[in-house]
């Protein structure tokens, strides 16, 4: 198991490594550079701060000071917000998109997990049909649409929940949670539903109730293990796209959050904030896949036998 | 009073495709320390009948329409979920066909041997255990301390099958169904296994409802037979009435449908058609290698059938494959008409492939099921040019003549056939290119008794009106020695004996050869 | 032609058997049917719309829905409607654009691999399973913000980021059919490669292929409406549903018409699209057939 493992963090490697260099040439091959948009700044200014950011650098020279940089764990400092690291940034940001990640995730699975598993027990009928169409619906429906209705809903014309903010107003965490989860919630129930249906219907389940257990025990003991294998190996995608659902779920709720600052970084081009946060969310994805992979792996007796020889 | 005594079953389905009758008003009983064995192809009804006593039939589709089946006094078919699943498992116990599927892969065995127990007596963990290992002796399966906490995959087929056995008799259970619990085995193992069952059968003085397709597996062990056929029960008796005065027409149709002659030794001087000389055949996998076939020589004389014999493992079909090419082979050659094979390129090899083809094992899968009859069997005739687009058609049709298959049938699909008739489009295209040498691989293996019978004949009658060579691949002894003039007996991809059919069957030399026959279901009966 | 054909019984091919399925799925044939008057919406629009594109009437200013605007006016005074029509020529278009490249690539890239096989099937796959693991969504954001809102880029960046999965469908078709017996069938018989490719690999293979981009274009207008959303995608002049669900959702206090209206066009086409896939999917499952 070990051999598979260490492969795999191997292979996540080179994927990184792609990620920051390719990442980096893109960002300096962008037109305008970060102090372009601000007020017009005297030449000597502006040679100045350019030899402080290292912009006067050869490209390649840029490179490598910041490749190493960063392995001492240094992202840099950021162009927008003279003064601060980007590590400071990323401090500050990433504890309130971790938080909304985890309450969406759990809303996702949670929900998502339950309602599958009830569709699967009574298929074609209206425990089946009811939570289906929902999850349709919040398939259908992207997060910038459902985010802004339900503050139109909840905020404005019934005004029970705060519309904006993490933390400030009691249950102003509410409303971000749900609008990021809800699409999750959707894909983890119709992927639990398929992968229990798909269970429940193999020959293993049939001993099991031959051999006269309760039903309750056949679903929970018997079937949960396959059927949700399906949900494991979707988390490793789902966190990308949590991932990217923060950026627009803060932005609405104006969340102080890394989406929002990575939004705007990439609006005022500020270099090293994007390349910081790129590379520290890219690397965050890749480890989270390669868990999620080994997760996956591990349920699996079959596959674990196999992987340990 | 018996121990289980079912009267005017009847069960219906309703599905998507219409209304059927599973299960047409049967009746019968089970005695206690009886072996009961319920016969029948596919469509009779055997294994609906018995689920439905459990309540293991999923209803709907299945309706129970009526009935009444007395387990020591009590209608199973009245009870409610509760009642049946205090029964199932603790009274009557069920062991399925394919170990593999039937066990819960992500579970020990030890997990799932003690769950009956748990459950329905209330033991704890700990004395359950003990006693599942007690069991796991009792089928012949040693070390239970370590093999308790082994996943299903890590057994073998027949081991995976005492597995289930001693789940399901942990619990002393009064009645065991076994729902075809050899047909997934290989022939050697279905004989320890059928002699397990009817040892613990004794042992326990329980009843046994044996379900099987094969009147020759149960021909030693069952007391009493039942045949049904399309969901009616046509005749019923003891063993001895059954096999020696069989009454009803469709039993007589089974026991005919049992291979049980050998065919007689050609006369014919032998003159090769095809050799083998030293070929091994090896596979990589990240693990180890696999010396599928490990240095075989052989000869195929012309216008003879030779059988080759042998168990899971044994190489057979690897060989009728490399053979032919399909695979590459490691080392050796073969020669067809004075050809090497081996050596071919790709251009030489396809137009090497008129004179040599294949039938397949599955009927389902070796047609492409978006080619109609036609597409299917003018392909071979247009691409190698024996027919023009204006007179494929009416070579097509009397290729269908050829395998008894109605020219109406010409325009469908393979879906819409029976497997039996699938197989005959499968001859139909390996005929097409009036080859010189076949190779059959388990063509009937995957088809109903009496629908062997009849493509046996076919293969037979066949390879006389074109002068066939034919290797033919099997598993089944009964099936081989009634086919083929000589046959070779294979055990882990090397040659254990070679001789023809009279000679190996009443005369076997190496002590494999001989396991294998005493393997072979129901010989006691037939021979007489 | 003899007699014997005339008398020939009619056969049903798993494609007619198929199609007979996804008729009776009504949800499946409503998808459809919404989204072929959609998609013919879309493509007459420049002939149907009540107003020109951006005939603006900043007198008028936003309105709700009247007599003369079935559904409003944005607050240039524009006909939502004929802003929704033309939004959806963008965003139809991106979908299915995007996603036929996606399909090209992928469904190529994953027959071959799965049909040689070996070293090429692994360096291959090698090179997908890389990408995959590359986090798109941000280099698409990335990819966006260097480059400008380029139309033609988006469908690009879009395919590129779907033709990866698509791969590795095709790819797992293809090995799965390569070892079924009537492909070994078709070797013996002494077909060529191309041959066996063209007439049994790839009609079995297309169940799956067509399920997944029936369900990929839902997937690819969703990423577009995302990118529009941020102001990284469509750019003004030009107007894609995802656009106008973000002026909508800025100006919603006021003027929720100009949200709710893009936001049913855009759910409306994913609900058709998805039951369409699924109702595809249903209908060709192979293992339901007629057995």
């Amino acid at each position: 198991m070990w051999r598979f493992i260490i492969g795999r963090l191997l292979q996540a490697v080179p994927v990184i490594f792609i990620v920051i260099t390719a990442t980096f040439f893109l960002v300096r091959a962008a037109p305008g550079g970060p102090f372009d948009a601000e007020k017009a700044v005297i030449p000597e200014v502006k040679a100045a701060l350019e030899r402080q950011y290292r912009l006067d650098l050869p490209l390649h020279q840029q490179y490598v000071a910041y490749l190493s940089d960063l392995v001492q764990g240094d992202l840099g400092p950021s162009f927008k917000y003279p003064g601060r690291s980007i590590n400071e940034l990323i401090e500050s940001g990433l504890p309130v998109t971790a938080e909304l990640g985890a309450y969406a995730l759990l809303i996702a699975l949670i929900i998502g997990g339950i309602s599958g598993i009830l569709a699967a027990l009574r298929p074609n009928t209206l425990q089946d049909y009811i939570p289906m169409s929902l999850a349709m619906v919040g398939i259908c429906m992207p997060t910038f649409l459902l985010g802004p209705l339900l503050v139109l809903l909840f905020g404005i014309e019934l005004d029970w929940l705060p519309v904006s903010g993490w933390g400030d107003i009691p249950g102003d965490k509410i409303l971000p949670s749900i609008t990021l989860g809800a699409a999750y919630a959707a894909y983890v129930a119709r992927l639990s539903r398929a992968g229990m249906l798909e269970v429940l219907s193999q020959d293993y389940i049939r001993t099991a109730r031959a051999k006269g257990l309760p039903e309750w025990h056949v679903v929970l003991k018997h079937g949960l293990r396959g059927g949700m294998l399906p949900v494991v190996a979707f988390l490793g995608p789902a966190f990308a796209g949590l991932l990217a659902g923060s950026f627009v779920v803060e932005t609405i709720f104006q969340i102080p959050g890394l989406g929002r600052f990575y939004v705007q970084a990439a609006f005022n081009r500020d270099y090293t904030m994007i390349l910081g946060t790129t590379v520290f969310l890219s690397t965050l994805i890749v480890l989270f896949n390669l868990l999620s992979d080994i997760v996956a792996a591990w349920l699996n007796p079959r596959l674990r036998a196999q992987l340990s020889e | 009073m018996s121990l289980l005594s079912v009267s005017n079953l009847r069960v219906d389905f309703n599905t998507r495709n219409g209304h059927t009758i599973a299960v047409n008003d049967i009746s019968f009983s089970v005695e206690k320390g009886q072996i009961t064995a319920i016969i029948g192809e596919s469509g009779s009804g055997k294994s609906v009948a018995c689920y439905s006593l459990l309540g293991l039939l999923p209803q709907p589709p299945a309706s129970i329409e009526s009935g009444q089946a007395l387990f020591e006094g009590q209608d199973l078919l009245q009870m409610s979920e509760a009642e049946l699943r205090a029964i199932r498992g603790r009274d009557i116990a069920m062991i399925f066909q394919d170990p593999m599927t039937c066990l819960n892969p992500f579970m020990t065995i030890g997990d799932q041997l003690i769950e009956p127990l748990v459950y329905h007596k209330n033991l704890s963990e700990k004395h359950a255990l003990a006693r599942a290992k007690e069991l796991l002796v009792e089928v012949g399966i040693r070390d239970p301390d370590t093999t308790i906490n082994n996943y299903p995959h890590e057994f073998s087929g027949g081991m995976r099958q005492r597995v289930m056995i001693a789940m399901a008799l942990i619990n002393e259970p009064k009645l065991l169904i076994a729902d075809e619990p050899t047909t997934a085995l290989d022939v050697t193992i279905q004989a320890q296994i059928l002699k397990l069952i009817a040892e613990l059968q004794t042992k326990r003085d329980i009843g046994v409802i044996f379900i099987s397709h094969d009147l020759a597996v149960v021909a030693d062990i069952a007391d009493q037979i039942i045949v049904m056929e399309k969901g009616l029960l046509v005749e019923r008796g003891d063993r001895e009435a059954i096999f020696t005065d069989a009454q009803h027409p469709y039993t007589q149709k089974l026991l005919a449908a049992i291979p049980s002659s050998i065919k007689e030794a050609s006369t014919r001087a032998p003159e090769p058609l095809v050799r083998v000389e030293h070929l091994k055949t090896y596979f990589e996998t990240p693990s180890q290698l696999v010396k599928a076939v490990d240095d075989v020589s052989f000869q195929i004389n012309k216008g003879e059938i030779l059988g080759l014999v042998g168990e899971s493992g044994s190489g057979k079909s690897t060989i009728g494959r490399s053979i032919l090419r399909l695979l590459p082979i490691t080392e050796g050659t073969v020669t067809f008409a004075g050809t090497d094979v081996t050596a071919l390129d790709k251009k030489g090899l396809r137009g090497m492939r008129r004179r040599m083809q294949m039938i397949f094992q599955d009927p389902y899968a070796s047609l492409n099921p978006r080619m109609s009859v036609y597409d299917t069997l003018a392909e071979p005739l247009l691409l190698h040019g024996i027919e023009s687009r204006k007179t494929v058609e009416q070579a097509v049709l009397t290729l269908m003549d050829d395998v008894g298959l109605a020219r109406a049938f010409i325009r469908k699909y393979p879906h819409e056939f029976s497997g039996g008739q699938r197989q005959r489009i499968a001859i139909g295209r390996a005929l097409a290119t009036k080859p010189e040498f076949i190779v059959a691989d388990e063509p009937v293996s995957a088809l109903d008794v009496t629908i062997q019978a009849q493509i046996l004949d076919l293969l037979l009658d066949l390879g006389n009106q074109y002068g066939l060579t034919m290797l033919f691949v099997s598993h089944d002894l009964a099936v081989v020695r009634h086919i083929a003039d000589r046959i070779i007996v294979l055990y882990q991809g090397k040659i254990v004996e070679e001789g023809s059919s009279e000679a190996l069957f009443t005369n076997p030399q190496q002590s494999y050869t001989k396991t294998l026959l005493h393997s072979i279901p129901g010989q006691s009966l037939l021979a007489g | 032609m003899t007699d014997m054909t005339l008398q020939a019984e009619k056969g049903t091919s798993l494609w007619e058997d198929a199609w007979r399925r996804l008729k009776k799925n009504k949800l499946a044939l409503f998808g459809l049917g919404l989204l072929g008057s959609f998609v013919l919406i879309a493509l007459i629009t420049p002939w149907i719309a009540p107003y020109a594109y951006d005939a603006q009437n900043l007198d008028l200013g936003a309105t709700p829905p009247s007599a003369a605007h079935w559904l409003g006016t944005d607050i240039f005074g524009r006909d939502l409607l004929t802003q929704i029509m033309y939004g959806g020529r963008i965003s139809l278009a991106v979908g299915f654009v995007a996603t036929a490249v996606a399909l090209f690539i992928g469904v190529s890239w994953g027959a071959i691999a799965g049909y040689v096989g070996g070293r090429v099937d692994a360096v291959m796959m090698r090179i997908v399973d890389i990408l995959y693991a590359l986090p798109f969504m941000i280099f698409i954001v990335l990819l966006m913000v260097v480059f400008g809102r380029n139309l033609l880029l988006l469908f690009l960046a879009i395919g590129a980021v779907e033709w990866l999965t698509m791969a590795r469908i095709m790819r797992g078709q293809v090995q799965t059919l390569r070892k079924q017996e009537f492909v070994e069938a078709a070797i013996s018989l002494g077909l060529a490669p191309a041959t066996i490719i063209r007439r049994h690999l790839i009609p079995n293979a297309l169940g799956p292929i067509i399920v997944y981009t029936t369900l990929t274009i839902p997937s690819v207008m969703l990423l577009e409406a995302f990118l529009s959303f941020l102001g990284l995608g469509i750019q003004p002049p030009k107007t894609s549903w995802g656009l106008l669900i973000s002026y909508g959702a800025e100006t919603m206090e006021e003027y929720p018409w100009l949200l709710i209206f893009p936001g049913m066009a855009l759910t409306l086409t994913l609900f058709a699209l998805n039951f369409l896939g699924d109702g595809l999917r249903d209908a060709l499952d192979v293992r339901r057939s007629a057995d």
